[in-house]
């Protein structure tokens, strides 16, 4: 087929394959030695690898693989690995009386509680209290700074809210308390009068006159549950309401429409997502903050 | 060269050569892809998963239509990390009625795959409607318009028979009952029927607002996300 008295190969060329279109011929190189043998190393890389791990589709399952590999047994070993690092000191935070942990008497134990807190707080609690845990003012969602309580401030009564949350459907043991919205039970002459009163006794300026006419009108209707002073009942969550504090803003629209309308704030509960052990260390971490009692 | 010898016959030979091609890549393709409907081990029944409810439903439509899939992702993979930010690894079982799914392949903002619960309904309004009002270093726009559409679900219906028609199990009885359903879910405290029909379905007014809005449905999809499996007393097998 092939005429070398008319081509132009040179005798150093390598044979040709032996096609030949139209006269074009082909140089059989052969593939370099370094590129086959990284080829023939993935097929067999290829073949030890759906021994070793979990390859080939059967009837019921894929076969395992020799190491007996799974992703979901290397998550929850990487997760106990972790807690054990720190099991001791996890147990020890279950079981310890919360209030006997303080920087003094136990010192590791509370370090722990206010790293592991603080993590658990910027992960889980940091969108609604913010960052800083200076909440969102006029929004509803209370400032931790703060020494003003609204469900108590002991690190126990921190743990219960943090555990079980507040006004949600989620968890029996949430504790709840429904403000009445007085738009439809109030005249607007009265709502005026009780608007002035809150000013009044939170030190704000009132209309005089309105403000003395809404004492009355607030011993009837709000001090069942933010008490005859206004000072707010802590069973009930009911805001003291003459220490210039304001959940959602101390403005008398802001007080008329909590009058009319009135609020709902809810907290998720979180013992179901948390351990006892986060949650004990967060309400340590919060307790800490500035205002435990 | 025997083989060579006959390969030259495929080669020279388009229509054999096509014939051949589509033959290897069907094997391979079966290969591959068969096995996942029907091994068992792919296909994990779970208990307390359900179809989701119209409401929820008309939800899961308002974030697809919005793009939310765009930054969010519903995926909580399986590594440690992922595990004590978002909770438990999503399960295959829990996307098993989303057509299309929305896993995602984008994180801008945080995984949803377990939002349901996590948050109360007052912050998911104060979000939608102003995220940097919640959380001031969000970069996520506001979505304020849905609380003024108003929704009737007169078409919800039509919604859960054509996913019907793609596998997800909906009863005669619930698409029978869709509108009612979705409206009762939104509004009405009193009638137990689309928890009956959807156990665990929240039903309560979303949005503060006693008209059904797109908030609504919104909020009752978010609020749902990743909580139908009770992880309390569901354990994951470990070779799945």
């Amino acid at each position: 087929m092939t005429d070398h008295e008319h081509s132009n190969l040179h005798p150093d060329d390598p044979d040709t394959t032996g096609h030949s279109w139209d006269g074009i011929q082909e140089f059989n190189n052969p593939l370099p030695r370094w590129w086959l043998w990284c080829f023939y190393a993935t097929i067999v890389w290829g073949i030890v690898y759906t021994v070793m791990y979990p390859a080939w589709p059967m009837i019921s399952g894929a076969t395992p693989g020799v190491l007996g590999y799974s992703t979901r047994a290397e998550v929850a070993e990487e997760i106990d690995r972790f807690e054990a690092l720190n099991a001791d000191l996890r147990t020890q935070i279950t079981e310890v009386e919360l209030a006997s942990v303080n920087r003094e008497d136990t010192p590791e134990l509370y370090n722990y509680s206010i790293q592991a807190g603080a993590s658990t707080f910027a992960t889980w609690c940091s969108q609604c209290h913010g960052r800083g845990a200076a909440g969102v003012q006029a929004s509803g969602y209370p400032n931790l700074l703060d020494d003003d309580w609204l469900w108590g401030g002991t690190v126990e009564e921190i743990h219960d809210t943090i555990a079980h949350g507040i006004r949600n459907e989620d968890d029996p043991d949430a504790r709840w308390s429904e403000m009445t919205a007085f738009d439809d039970i109030l005249t607007d002459e009265e709502i005026a009068q009780v608007v002035n009163y809150v000013l009044d006794i939170s030190d704000q300026e009132a209309d005089a006159t309105l403000a003395s006419a809404g004492e009355t009108v607030f011993l009837d209707n709000c001090a069942a549950c933010h008490g005859d002073e206004g000072m707010g009942d802590r069973v009930l969550g009911a805001p003291n309401l003459t220490d210039r504090i304001w959940l959602y803003g101390g403005t008398p629209e802001a007080i008329e429409e909590t009058v009319r309308h009135s609020r709902f704030g809810v907290m998720p509960s979180w013992s179901g997502r948390l351990s006892e052990a986060d949650i004990r260390a967060t309400a340590i971490y919060v307790h800490g903050l500035g205002g435990g009692e | 060269m025997g083989i060579l010898d006959s390969h030259k016959k495929i080669e020279t030979n388009a229509t054999l050569l096509l014939a051949l091609s589509f033959l290897v890549v069907t094997v391979g393709g079966i290969v591959e892809i068969a096995p996942l409907f029907y091994l068992e081990n792919t296909i994990e029944d779970v208990e307390g998963m359900r179809p989701y409810s119209p409401l929820e439903l008309a939800g899961r439509e308002i974030y697809i239509r919005e793009g939310c899939y765009v930054c969010h992702s519903q995926m909580i993979r399986p590594m440690r990390d992922e595990v004590e930010r978002y909770g438990h690894y999503s399960l295959a079982a829990e996307s098993q009625y989303d057509h299309p799914f929305q896993w995602g392949s984008k994180r801008t903002g945080p995984d949803l795959a377990r939002v349901g619960g996590r948050y109360s309904d007052g912050w998911h309004y104060d979000h939608l409607v102003d995220p940097q009002a919640v959380v001031p270093e969000s970069i996520m726009p506001s979505y304020a318009f849905l609380a003024d559409v108003d929704l009737d679900g007169a078409r919800i219906g039509d919604l859960m028979a054509t996913h019907a028609f793609v596998g997800v199990p909906y009863t005669e009885e619930m698409i029978e009952n869709a509108r009612f359903d979705f409206v009762q879910q939104a509004t009405d405290f009193g009638d137990t029927g689309v928890v009956d029909r959807y156990p665990g379905a929240q039903q309560r007014d979303f949005d503060g607002n006693p008209d059904v809005t797109e908030m609504d449905a919104l909020i009752a999809y978010l609020q749902m996300l990743g909580t139908l499996v009770d992880f309390s007393t569901f354990t994951p097998e470990e070779s799945r």
